[in-house]
């Protein structure tokens, strides 16, 4: 089963609407709650991500029988020090983002403990790719 | 505990989502960094923070919180309010700060 989400930079009313669908999906499938909530959480932060950091992005999802297969692709400002940026407490985010309770260097650090495969790429000045892979 | 069973002793104010009153109260969580509740919080515990937005609401949603109370008389935006309507998970309103709110609930979820 395959699912598409568009993302526009800076709607934070859209935050959660991937993750939100895809929590559903899998119960329905009946995926392990444990594994769900790991999944749920690794998305929504990547969603708020894009929401936070890019300009626009698109979510592509595939799910089989023994894993989900997450790639986000965003059009934005890229990563300059991926390794940095995974650093808990560390945050470029902007201070109105701060100020709704986001941007606590938090994000990427959730991402990597709530996935079993976590790879990203980014160009600076262009885009940034996150793809995660968790087995059920 | 339900939630329901909450509000008079604690003296809330319910503000939206009245059909999730229902809901089963694990324990509770404060914070107001949304990626922390999104990381920590359990299903079914009560979430205190003074973020009034509508992310709060999706972050509930996600996590399966029993409810939402918002600190010192704080107004939630009409999304979030909207939101907890739609996800049938109550916003409650307190007049007390963080600390004396979650003080109390403490002790009354300890008492139990």
């Amino acid at each position: 089963m395959e699912l598409d989400f568009s993302i526009e930079g800076g709607d934070f009313t859209q935050a959660g609407q991937a993750s939100s669908r895809v929590k559903k999906v899998l119960k329905q499938l009946g995926v392990d709650a444990k594994c769900i909530k790991s999944i749920v959480i690794a998305l929504y932060e990547a969603e708020v991500n894009v929401v936070a950091h890019a300009y626009k992005g698109q979510i592509h999802i595939q799910i089989d029988k023994d894993k989900i297969q997450t790639l986000i692709t965003d059009e934005g400002p890229g990563i300059p020090d991926i390794a940095m940026a995974m650093t808990e407490g560390f945050s470029t985010a902007s201070k109105k983002v701060r100020e709704m309770g986001f941007g606590a260097g938090m994000g990427l650090p959730n991402i990597k403990k709530n996935t079993d495969e976590l790879k990203i790429d980014s160009v600076v000045g262009q885009s940034t790719t996150v793809s995660m892979v968790n087995y059920f | 505990m339900k939630v329901s069973e909450i509000i008079d002793q604690l003296g809330l104010k319910v503000i939206a989502g009245e059909k999730g009153l229902d809901r089963e109260i694990s324990g509770a969580y404060v914070s107001d960094l949304l990626s922390d509740v999104m990381g920590n919080a359990r299903e079914g515990q009560i979430w205190i923070t003074l973020q009034v937005h509508q992310n709060v609401m999706a972050i509930a949603s996600l996590k399966d919180l029993a409810a939402v109370i918002l600190v010192k008389d704080l107004e939630a935006n009409a999304n979030t309010i909207q939101h907890s309507n739609e996800e049938q998970i109550p916003i409650l309103s307190s007049s007390l700060s963080t600390f004396d709110i979650a003080g109390k609930l403490h002790a009354l979820l300890a008492d139990k």
